[in-house]
């Protein structure tokens, strides 16, 4: 390249001024651009929003007491005296049980998934932006978590804590904590090579700093993206605990009790028994749906 | 919107409130850096990636450095910004001995020194709109949001990018070029008196690589600044630099002033480099390449002179001994490590070439 070739090129900038002048968008505006234009996801995001508002409102939605028992309208089939969806084994309407049984489901599968986020997440993030020693150290002590399958863990934690919400929600907590962490080591791990982190250290910027500017935005869509597919598997670990009598105590209305109660009655009234189990399912499907969207809507390589 | 060149009144540079040493004091003075990266699970060994490297970057110079790719050329880079730490060595920077106790600190190096990477798209945080990325610099350095802002808006100007277009965009909207003109004012943005530019326009087009190398020529100018420009490149090298070091396998083989190594190489591993650039003569074609073979492995490199393993000149001296690094009887410091060239080395060619 002689010189003289070179200053003949035109001046500087005005062929790269060119480019298409396309819609300035952020990252997480570019997600919603695409979720808007998904109807799958919209649908179902639309399903777990009636399921989360039915759960919260149960109580002016519920047509009878959830625990006003009745002796003699027991297990009868749906429509019986109003009772649009039957009663349980001690005459309690089915309707009012599920839309309260909701409450306790949704609480369990999403309060425990936002902690572990939080604090898998942290770890995750200082493991792998520190890497080394506090990386084996943070990753193998999540790896002893990981050598137990999740239920018999969530069922060894809160079968030594005792029963209950609380400790419910404690187990699960615990169970979501490693994969988290190691969703958010990964990502961290990935970013860190990246020559931005070098070029932001270069400005002489402290670790706290880098992580708050230049990591955590590029590590939030892997664990939000993880997370949401989290919560069904909290659900469904939840129910599973009250089917096993240690979640929630009775006459507490949870999916997972109700299963647990009403399945020595399935061949007396079997829809009304498999309701619960009707609810969990649809439950799970929608947010795992929802979660499926927003993978597709987020993980994209920009 | 960039100047070109001959539009900016040649300057006297203004004086640099942080000049401490004056115009003679080398800028950065690096004696006898080292750095080797140890191999898991072997015992000890390890690559060499920079073996004991000393030069000088004078004030308001371009030093080219080049090299064949794993020469350590961008580990030397990164050393220099004390982004990787050296095993031993020195770095003075305007007379201060960088992380020593009665010189500067890493940080007030960085305050000083900045760099340019290869890579433009990864050198870009993708999340952030690229004036965030440009105003970090400045944010992280103690200047007000605010100011941080303005200061990346003028930069990006200053670069040749509308800040009104271009600032609000992501790095994935942008192009090659554009993201390496944002890389560069990202660099400029806390205002250093050197620059380290790692193959800054490797990755890029031939046209935009000519429009972003004029660009660093007005920068310079403009800014009073200091160079030390790393590709693989020759013709680049030659285009953008006042002096041009060649490295091969961690060592220095030579360094002079740009139109003496290009049209008088001392060095067999210069002369071969030179050689290999394809000629724009159909007559002077080649069909054999002047150097054969990949670069011996960094973790054992050959006794000696590292290069005599593919030499065309090598001799007994050439495994047994390593050269010096030589400065010539005439001249300008052009310096060559090689055995040609000192003539009390015993190579049978040593006088005639060092003629």
């Amino acid at each position: 390249m002689s010189e003289s070739a070179v200053l003949t090129t035109p001046p500087a900038a005005m062929e790269d001024q060119a480019a298409p002048a396309t819609r300035v968008r952020g990252y997480w505006q570019s997600v919603g651009y695409r979720l808007r234009h998904d109807k799958v996801t919209c649908f179902f995001a639309f399903m777990v929003l009636l399921i989360i508002l039915s759960a919260v409102f149960a109580p002016l939605l519920s047509p009878f007491d959830p625990y006003k028992e009745s002796v003699i309208g027991r297990l009868k089939p749906f429509g019986w005296r109003n009772h649009i969806l039957g009663t349980d084994e001690l005459g309690r309407d089915m309707l009012s049980r599920i839309l309260h049984g909701g409450r306790v489901s949704l609480l369990m599968g999403i309060v425990p998934v936002l902690i572990a986020s939080c604090v898998g997440g942290m770890l995750g993030v200082v493991a792998g932006f520190m890497g080394g020693r506090v990386n084996t150290g943070i990753m193998r002590t999540m790896d002893v978590f990981y050598a137990f399958p999740s239920v018999l863990l969530a069922v060894a934690i809160s079968g030594a804590m005792g029963g209950g919400m609380v400790n419910g929600m404690l187990a699960l907590t615990l169970v979501f904590i490693p994969p988290m962490c190691r969703v958010a080591e990964t990502a961290t791990t990935q970013v860190r090579s990246l020559d931005f982190i070098e070029a932001a250290r270069a400005t002489g910027a402290g670790t706290f700093i880098i992580i708050r500017h230049h990591v955590l935005g590029n590590v939030l869509g892997p664990v939000f993206i993880y997370a949401s597919s989290l919560v069904s598997v909290s659900i469904l670990l939840a129910s599973g605990l009250s089917f096993l009598g240690l979640g929630v105590r009775p006459p507490t209305a949870d999916w997972g009790l109700m299963l647990s109660t009403l399945r020595q009655s399935i061949y007396v009234v079997p829809f009304v028994c498999a309701l619960p189990g009707v609810a969990i399912f649809i439950t799970s499907i929608c947010f795992n749906l929802v979660s499926d969207g927003l993978r597709q809507a987020m993980d994209v390589r920009m | 919107m960039v100047m070109m060149d001959g539009m900016i009144p040649t300057p006297t540079p203004p004086a640099d409130p942080r000049d401490r040493g004056g115009a003679l004091q080398p800028l950065l003075i690096v004696r006898d850096l080292i750095k080797h990266f140890p191999i898991k699970g072997t015992g000890g060994r390890a690559v060499r990636a920079v073996d004991g490297v000393s030069f000088e970057v004078r004030k308001g110079e371009t030093l080219g450095v080049v090299g064949e790719s794993g020469c350590g050329k961008s580990t030397l880079a990164r050393l220099l910004l004390h982004l990787i730490r050296p095993n031993s060595g020195e770095l003075v920077f305007d007379g201060d001995p960088v992380d020593e106790p009665h010189g500067i600190s890493v940080s007030a190096l960085r305050r000083q020194v900045q760099m340019v990477f290869q890579d433009s798209y990864s050198s870009l945080n993708p999340r952030m709109p690229v004036r965030d990325s440009v105003a970090f610099g400045p944010y992280v350095q103690d200047k007000p949001k605010a100011e941080a802002r303005d200061i990346a808006v003028n930069m990006l100007a200053k670069v040749g990018l509308n800040p009104d277009q271009f600032g609000p965009r992501y790095p994935h909207e942008l192009s090659g070029g554009q993201k390496q003109r944002v890389n560069i004012a990202r660099a400029l943005a806390t205002g250093p008196r050197m620059v380290i530019l790692d193959e800054p326009v490797s990755a890029l087009d031939k046209s935009v690589e000519a429009q972003v190398l004029n660009l660093l020529r007005a920068l310079k100018r403009q800014f009073n600044l200091t160079y030390v420009f790393i590709s693989h490149d020759l013709n680049v090298v030659r285009y953008i630099s006042d002096r041009v070091l060649v490295m091969y396998l961690g060592k220095i083989v030579e360094l002079g002033p740009v139109d003496s190594i290009f049209s008088a190489p001392r060095h067999p591993y210069t002369q071969a480099l030179l050689a290999s650039r394809p000629s724009m003569d159909p007559s002077r074609r080649i069909d054999d390449p002047p150097v054969t073979g990949d670069p011996p492995n960094p973790i054992d490199p050959p006794p000696g002179c590292r290069f005599h393993t593919r030499c065309p000149h090598a001799q007994a001296v050439c495994s047994a001994q390593e050269p010096r690094l030589i400065e010539s009887l005439a001249d300008d410091r052009h310096i060559a490590a090689c055995h040609m060239h000192d003539p009390e080395s015993g190579h049978t060619m040593a006088v005639a070439g060092s003629a």
